[in-house]
């Protein structure tokens, strides 16, 4: 059923939070600048209460289930995350605060830049970056004011695997570099072959992610690399997909120049419908300079008695500020808790685990699904959603039918070069059973398939809506409700 | 911690994939570089956990135990119950982007209803699903006005009373673009320009001029001359807002705005020192395609049943990649949705009343402290909204540090991003603040006078 909209509910006099009476006197309102109408709805706050929470029931999310989406890292959100960031002695800082009354904040930021240093194997970090994008945003940068610095200026060229991203051309392109695809070996390796042809003096860099989206770590790591720093260029680590490697391996020792974190995907804080993140950036020593102001760094050491004094430093040749104040602090504090409540054996355990739960599940269906490359996966793992002898089933179809069974679907349609894909991440905090159980939704739905392909075609049955009609919401675009359309 | 495998779970498992221990997953990795002993505290408790970080906030002075007149871009204003106790429904936050949209009706509506509210708030015709926050829709608007023009339009202009902030990121984002002039140096001898100042530097080769309204000093300006004139000259001119002052003042559509932007904290969100807040991005129809960023739009399902879908997506970097308008991928669901919670238990009346409240009681304290000795409000005489400029007969620092002493957080120090205005801070004045608030300020900053 429909849920009315805030403005349908409207009721006009109707006040749904009251505020204390001015306690000074009278002052005239500027007649030449106020507004003639405020067309906002008038609710009570049970009103309110209900509609959201009406709302909330039409959504899919973790708490309700698992959700494999692939590249997305859809683990549990601890619940104790949600209580220390609203603690009021975070909650209630003025980000304009003078930094002796805001130690605290500080102290907690500089420790999670150490910490992801050590996760990392990086030099420096900022927590500045509001989202993974716009961590990339400040390595492409970084990249830029590199090369500039250096006076080698014909490095415009970046290398971007055909497996990755979106995000990595988009930013590439918003730099203004050329982005020259890469494409992938037959085992979903960087083509190395190809590489070599295109590592010359007009390259900038390169972005990898590694493990890549197909859920494989890339066996020549070390060469990409190498070639790609013998020519003089930098190379991008994307981090999306760091759960598979804490306390496996850290990208600062493999050679990686920059990369920037999800804290959103690999330190569990909430992904909140779709925002917000966080996107720090590491770098290795000889970037250090360029990283966007501010960090925070200590001012002041400390001594026996008197710890030390934190507050902000701006890199000698820093790329300038990428967003206001200094991060998203809210998800920092979660990121911080989690980090600190596993500690090092911890992390490693979440690794171990998220990489047990894709190989536990790839093993239960590569015998009725295709696997795109069959290799032991990472974290997760790509299979086609088609199947040769049955032309009208697409991986929207298995995707769209898994909801029937109580299922958030794979990532579909990504990576581009896998075909018809669905990308599955369990990630570490699913149980064996309700892996099988969604193995077994998955090999139901591969029978059913081929006996009542119907039940796929017209899948989701049991959903809040059914199949959208997306063509059209684009045709005719309504992008907000008139409101009181009836009163006019 | 978070792990659910018991020991023989682990064991069947492995038994399962064909391997004998849990080292045999990660035999591609280089085994010089494997499993790096990390240097962490040990693992902790929960119990532990919360205590280590209630001594952590503790270190903090907050507008609760102090008295608050810092604004400058972020607000202390009242959060109704309702707005947290929404938020914190696991099925709104532990959700992802709503790209299955029969199962992500709640956040796609919800994100619907938001676009809406800004619109009937800023008075334009579009809003997207948001940005980061104030300052980088800033930067998207930059963005957007130089693709509007093919990059034919070669000049930007900024208003000096542009959040300082918000230009400096404008200047970030931009480094890709070397062919970009930014205007944003003072057009006047006087710092604190009026728009009427920018008129000269308007012309056919600029593609946007960005201004403040109410700018960042708190100050109101007829910004119509300027609109026109831009117009004429086929500019596009880009307003950033504050949303709780549109409670009162004309919206910018109403101005002719092509483009609004704003930071949305003041509309729910906490101080949370200095986010995740919240960009608000809105447009004339004309833009709609050119906008970065997510869109939720209304469609029928095959039922013929009513629902909301993202649209327009054929703009955004996972279909377009490197031709993307934007590498955005994120938006501040649910900073907008918290915006949207606010916004309607607040209603109609309720915003009007902390917009007026905050107007009243910034002029009184503006009309006290100017009767101060030593102390000075400058441009009295313009009409303001809940944030002026004071001068201080010493550096705001030192009286800060001794406001600081008296459980007052004084206001912004506007010397450090304006080097001209020594001496002065930047006062603001939220809904939360007495009479008898103002009053103690005035009180210890005449101690100050008099030390």
């Amino acid at each position: 059923m429909s849920e009315p909209t805030i403005f349908d509910l409207s009721s006009e006099g109707r006040i749904g939070v009251r505020f204390p009476k001015s306690d000074v006197s009278e002052y005239p309102l500027p007649e030449a600048f106020l507004r003639q109408s405020l067309p906002l709805p008038e609710l009570s706050e049970i009103d309110v209460v209900r509609h959201f929470t009406r709302l909330s029931q039409k959504n899919y999310a973790i708490d309700l289930g698992f959700y494999p989406l692939g590249s997305c890292t859809m683990k549990y959100n601890p619940k104790i995350n949600e209580t220390v960031a609203r603690l009021p002695g975070f909650a209630f800082t003025h980000p304009a605060q003078s930094i002796l009354t805001v130690q605290g904040n500080l102290y907690l930021m500089y420790t999670l830049q150490e910490w992801l240093k050590e996760i990392s194997g990086f030099a420096a970090v900022t927590l500045e970056p509001a989202a993974g994008a716009q961590g990339e945003l400040v390595g492409a940068l970084i990249i830029k004011a590199y090369h500039k610095d250096r006076s080698d200026l014909k490095r415009k060229k970046i290398l971007i695997p055909d497996s990755a991203h979106g995000t990595n051309p988009a930013t590439s392109a918003m730099v203004g570099f050329e982005v020259v695809p890469l494409p992938s070996d037959q085992r979903g390796n960087v083509d190395l072959a190809v590489l070599k042809t295109l590592c010359n003096n007009e390259l900038a860099g390169l972005m990898l992610t590694n493990p890549n989206t197909l859920g494989l770590f890339d066996q020549n790591v070390l060469e990409v690399i190498n070639l790609v720093h013998e020519a003089g260029g930098l190379v991008y680590g994307d981090g999306a997909n760091l759960n598979a490697l804490l306390g496996i391996t850290r990208p600062g020792d493999l050679g990686f120049d920059i990369m920037h974190f999800n804290l959103h995907k690999t330190f569990s804080t909430p992904h909140g419908g779709g925002g917000p993140g966080s996107g720090p950036v590491a770098v290795t020593q000889r970037l250090i300079d360029y990283l966007p102001d501010p960090i925070v760094g200590i001012i002041e050491e400390g001594d026996e008695e008197n710890p030390p004094l934190f507050g902000f430093i701006t890199p000698a040749k820093s790329i300038g500020r990428i967003k206001s104040f200094q991060g998203h602090f809210g998800v920092l504090i979660r990121a911080f808790t989690y980090i600190y409540m596993h500690g090092a054996e911890g992390l490693r355990d979440i690794a171990e685990k998220a990489v047990l739960n894709a190989n536990y599940l790839l093993s239960k269906l590569k015998d009725k699904y295709t696997l795109a490359y069959d290799r032991q996966c990472m974290h997760e793992f790509v299979l086609e959603g088609v199947w040769k002898d049955l032309p009208d089933i697409h991986a929207l179809d298995i995707a769209k039918r898994l909801m029937d069974y109580g299922y958030h679907p794979p990532t579909n349609y990504f990576p581009l070069i896998v075909h018809e894909a669905l990308m599955i991440e369990p990630t570490e905090t699913e149980s064996i059973q309700e892996l099988d159980g969604f193995a077994e939704a998955m090999l139901k739905i591969a029978e059913e398939a081929r006996t009542n392909p119907e039940l796929l075609h017209d899948a989701p049955h049991n959903t809040p809506v059914r199949r959208c009609d997306e063509l059209k919401a684009a045709r005719d675009l309504v992008l907000c409700c008139s409101p009181f359309k009836d009163n006019e | 911690m978070y792990t659910p495998h018991t020991a023989s779970e682990v064991e069947a498992m492995l038994k399962a994939i064909g391997i004998e221990k849990l080292e045999d997953l990660f035999q591609e990795i280089p085994e010089k570089f494997r499993f790096p002993k990390l240097n962490l505290p040990p693992k902790s408790t929960e119990m532990e956990t919360l205590d280590y970080l209630q001594e952590i906030a503790s270190a903090n002075a907050t507008t609760q135990e102090m008295v608050s007149f810092l604004g400058a871009g972020a607000y202390d204003h009242y959060i109704p119950a309702v707005v947290d106790m929404i938020l914190r429904r696991g099925e709104f936050y532990t959700a992802y982007t709503p790209y299955q949209p029969e199962i992500s009706q709640g956040t796609l509506q919800a994100i619907f209803e938001y676009q809406s509210l800004i619109c009937e708030l800023t008075g334009m015709d579009v809003a997207n699903a948001s940005h980061y926050d104030g300052a980088t829709a800033c930067a998207e608007a930059v963005i957007l006005a130089y693709h509007n023009f093919r990059g034919k339009r070669k000049k930007v202009i900024l208003s000096q009373s542009v959040n300082p902030q918000y230009r400096q990121v404008i200047h970030t984002y931009m480094q890709g673009m070397d062919d970009l002039k930014i205007l944003d140096e003072p057009t006047t001898n006087d710092l604190l320009e009026l728009p009427s100042d920018l008129l000269e530097h308007l012309d056919t080769d600029t593609a946007l001029v960005l201004v403040q309204y109410p700018d960042f000093f708190g100050r109101i300006f007829d910004l119509k001359s300027l609109i026109e004139t831009a117009h004429g000259l086929g500019t596009l001119v880009a307003i950033a807002i504050n949303p709780t002052a549109l409670g009162i003042l004309t919206p910018p559509g109403e101005l002719g705005a092509d483009i609004v932007v704003g930071e949305g904290q003041p509309l729910g969100l906490p101080l949370s020192y200095g986010g995740p807040y919240l960009g608000i991005f809105a447009t004339k129809n004309e833009l709609v395609r050119k906008i970065a960023g997510r869109l939720v739009g209304e469609t029928l399902d095959v039922n013929g049943q009513l629902a909301y879908v993202l649209t327009l997506t054929a703009r955004e970097q996972h279909i377009r990649r490197e031709k993307a308008t934007s590498n955005i991928c994120s938006n501040q669901g649910l900073m907008a949705l918290a915006s949207t919670v606010y916004l309607s238990a607040l209603g109609k009346n309720g915003l009007r009343e902390v917009s007026n409240l905050c107007y009243q009681k910034a002029h009184y304290a503006a009309e006290q402290l100017d009767k101060l000795d030593g102390f000075e409000v400058l441009w009295k005489d313009t009409p303001f909204f809940h944030e002026f400029i004071l001068q201080c007969p010493k550096p705001v620092s030192m009286i800060n540090s001794h406001l600081e002493e008296h459980a007052i957080l004084g206001g912004f120090d506007l010397s450090k991003e304006y080097p001209e205005l020594k001496n002065c801070m930047l006062i603001a004045v939220t809904e939360k603040i007495s009479k008898d608030d103002i009053d103690y300020l005035c009180e210890i900053l005449q101690e100050v006078e008099n030390e």
